[in-house]
């Protein structure tokens, strides 16, 4: 460790500070301090009281009893603890087997696009080609067009599916209905134009740029070929970069409800099914009360213990990896 | 490798690496964006059927557009909706995150803790979550049931405080500007997640010698903020303003109408076409126009 006189300096003088000021009155810088840290952790607290509150209220209120709705007494505190609420609603759910489809397509397509944005963002970032220019600006565009702009033909286009007449030859003139299956999603990773993959190419880009090229070159003066300098040297370095492109396409395909609703026909994974869970439950709760009558509130209770059981695997997901995140975010290139 | 490519030079061969790598994403663009987006373009100037036998088209000229623009009854709402939404927010939670990352850069104990708090919003303010927790009903009636006399306190609050900004002499605009942010900061923190993380990224790689430089000349750390933090993280404002407006897409009343009007009832896709044009074509000026303000102010090194 070699410190620079200038930062010796300012230890010493903050040294004197320190001393001057526990043999004085508190002087007001101190005070100045002291009321900032008071300020800062009451807006830390309060707001993340503001993020946690929703979650801790859906908590509160799966775990309660139908009869304790009605109890004034009891507030946020369930006074009969039951589980009755995650049964009802995982069994007219689905639920594992919802979460499971869910699992299957987050995950699927969780690995496509991280594989092809990286392959994609090395391309960009490490070769220089005619026109690689004009086409990172064409990755750009891509995050900048709403999908909403596209989504008629891509839909039409997942409906009869067909590679330039190709298919077509083979089977009479007609594409393949994709719709209902998961194959649009794991097309469209594996091509890294899936959910928001243009961040992702940015970010792998970036990421490359940042690595020293010595490194690549003395595995090129050792004989590694390009696939070998990206697998075996490029992608270890890239750990910061896969976690959080990894995490990112996770989570957002497991939230979309946009292509979820557009390519599967039924509600088949956790989003689409939350989406209609108050339908669904609605229905079944009028078919069981005979008369057709339903009691909001208590539907609402369920409708809440259905966004509980939707969140609880990102949650359980999010602890383990958070640590690693948050510090990879910070050496992740997206800061160019 | 063919003979022919030994030929080639080291700069020509890194050439078709490079067009080898990135073929995954052309093959994709080419087939899932660029051949959809001319499409569209096509449809929304055509009356699109759909029939046993194929695709039907017929030219109709701007005749959608029309429609949207005069006659079609929600459009026009809801595109102003949507945008203002947009330009009121956008402000908002870039400033916002801006602030939140300062202080989740500054050190404290139990920082980790507020760090993961703060990035929680991520995962679980977008999509289907989002938009069922503003429309609850036991929530919202638990949360008014359980604090009256509380929400009457924060309604007095809120009002007092726009009284104390009006009489001291703050355009009326701005006074109603501040007070609905405080009132929708739920809607803000959850909007503002990936942003604190690129703003906390983007302090993080500030030289911590600029900072003691400042402090060794005698300046606050209110100065070393406007004068070293700010013009260091100014690219980055550009890249969350870009960021934030693309998030706003994702999930707003635009998406359901253009959807309602392709596979609703009356399965016009030629309209909603032409609407999912002029609404890119409005936010694409917007962005135009912000980059190029922004950019103006920008600080590159």
């Amino acid at each position: 460790m070699e410190r620079t006189v200038l930062e010796e300096k300012s230890i010493a003088i903050n040294k004197v500070k320190t001393r001057k000021e526990r043999h004085f009155s508190i002087p007001f810088e101190k005070m100045k301090s002291m009321a900032w840290t008071l300020v800062r952790s009451v807006l830390i607290i309060g707001l993340s009281f503001v993020i946690l509150y929703p979650i801790i209220l859906k908590v509160s209120i799966a775990f309660k009893h139908k009869s304790d709705l009605y109890d004034p007494n009891v507030m946020y505190i369930p006074r009969h603890f039951t589980l009755e609420n995650f049964k009802y609603v995982m069994e007219s759910m689905n639920y594992f087997k919802v979460v499971w489809n869910s699992f299957l397509l987050s995950g699927s397509t969780m690995l496509l696009t991280t594989i092809s944005c990286a392959l994609v963002g090395y391309g960009f970032a490490r070769f220089k080609f005619r026109g690689s220019n004009i086409l990172f600006a064409l990755v750009i565009l891509t995050i900048l067009v709403p999908p909403q702009t596209i989504m008629v033909p891509t839909y039409l286009q997942y409906r009869n599916f067909d590679v330039f007449g190709i298919i077509g030859l083979f089977n009479g003139g007609e594409g393949i209905k994709l719709l209902g299956t998961f194959w649009p999603f794991i097309i469209s990773s594996a091509t890294a134009m899936g959910l928001k993959a243009g961040l992702f190419i940015f970010i792998f880009r970036q990421f490359f740029k940042g690595v020293p090229r010595e490194i690549e070159e003395a595995a090129l003066v050792d004989g590694a070929g390009v696939f070998k300098i990206f697998f075996r040297i490029m992608l270890p370095n890239a750990i910061p970069a896969i976690i959080t492109v990894m995490l990112f396409s996770f989570v957002w395909q497991w939230n979309d409800t946009y292509f979820t609703t557009m390519f599967l026909e039924s509600a088949s994974v956790i989003s689409s099914q939350v989406q209609i869970a108050g339908a669904t439950l609605a229905s079944k709760l009028s078919a069981a009360s005979g008369s057709g009558q339903i009691d909001p509130f208590y539907l609402s209770m369920l409708v809440n213990t259905s966004v509980l059981l939707a969140i609880t695997p990102l949650i359980i997901l999010y602890l383990f990896v958070q640590r690693h995140f948050v510090e990879s975010v910070e050496r992740t290139g997206i800061v160019g | 490798m063919l003979p022919k490519l030994k030929k080639l030079s080291l700069e020509e061969r890194k050439g078709l690496w490079g067009w080898a790598f990135i073929s995954p994403w052309l093959i994709g663009f080419i087939l899932l964006f660029a051949v959809p987006l001319l499409q569209s373009l096509r449809y929304s100037f055509s009356k699109l059927t759909l029939s046993p036998t194929g695709i039907h088209l017929e030219y109709l000229g701007f005749a959608n557009y029309e429609e949207a623009l005069t006659k079609n009854v929600a459009f026009n709402k809801t595109l102003i909706e949507v945008v203002v939404n947009m330009v009121v927010n956008v402000p908002l939670i870039v400033i916002f995150s801006l602030f939140i990352a300062t202080i989740l850069n500054q050190k404290f104990r139990g920082r980790m803790v507020a760090r993961a708090i703060f990035f929680l919003p991520v995962i679980l303010a977008s999509g289907v979550i989002a938009s069922i927790e503003s429309g609850d009903f036991l929530q919202s009636a638990m949360m008014g049931a359980g604090g009256e006399e509380e929400q009457a306190g924060t309604g007095l609050r809120s009002f007092e405080l726009q009284k104390l900004l009006l009489e001291a002499g703050l355009n009326e605009f701005i006074v109603n500007y501040l007070t609905g942010a405080v009132n929708r900061i739920y809607e803000i923190v959850s909007a503002s997640g990936v942003q604190i993380i690129i703003f906390l990224a983007g302090l993080q790689s500030i030289s911590p010698q600029l900072y003691e430089v400042a402090k060794i000349e005698g300046a606050t750390s209110y100065e070393s903020f406007w004068k070293i933090t700010l013009p260091m993280i100014s690219p980055l404002i550009l890249t969350n303003v870009i960021y934030s407006v693309i998030d706003s897409f994702t999930d707003n009343k635009m998406t359901t109408l253009l959807r309602s009007t392709a596979f609703g009832k009356t399965f016009d896709y030629g309209l909603s076409g032409a609407m999912a044009w002029i609404y890119f074509l409005v936010i694409s000026v917007i962005l135009l126009i912000s980059t190029f303000f922004i950019s103006k102010k920008v600080f590159y090194q």
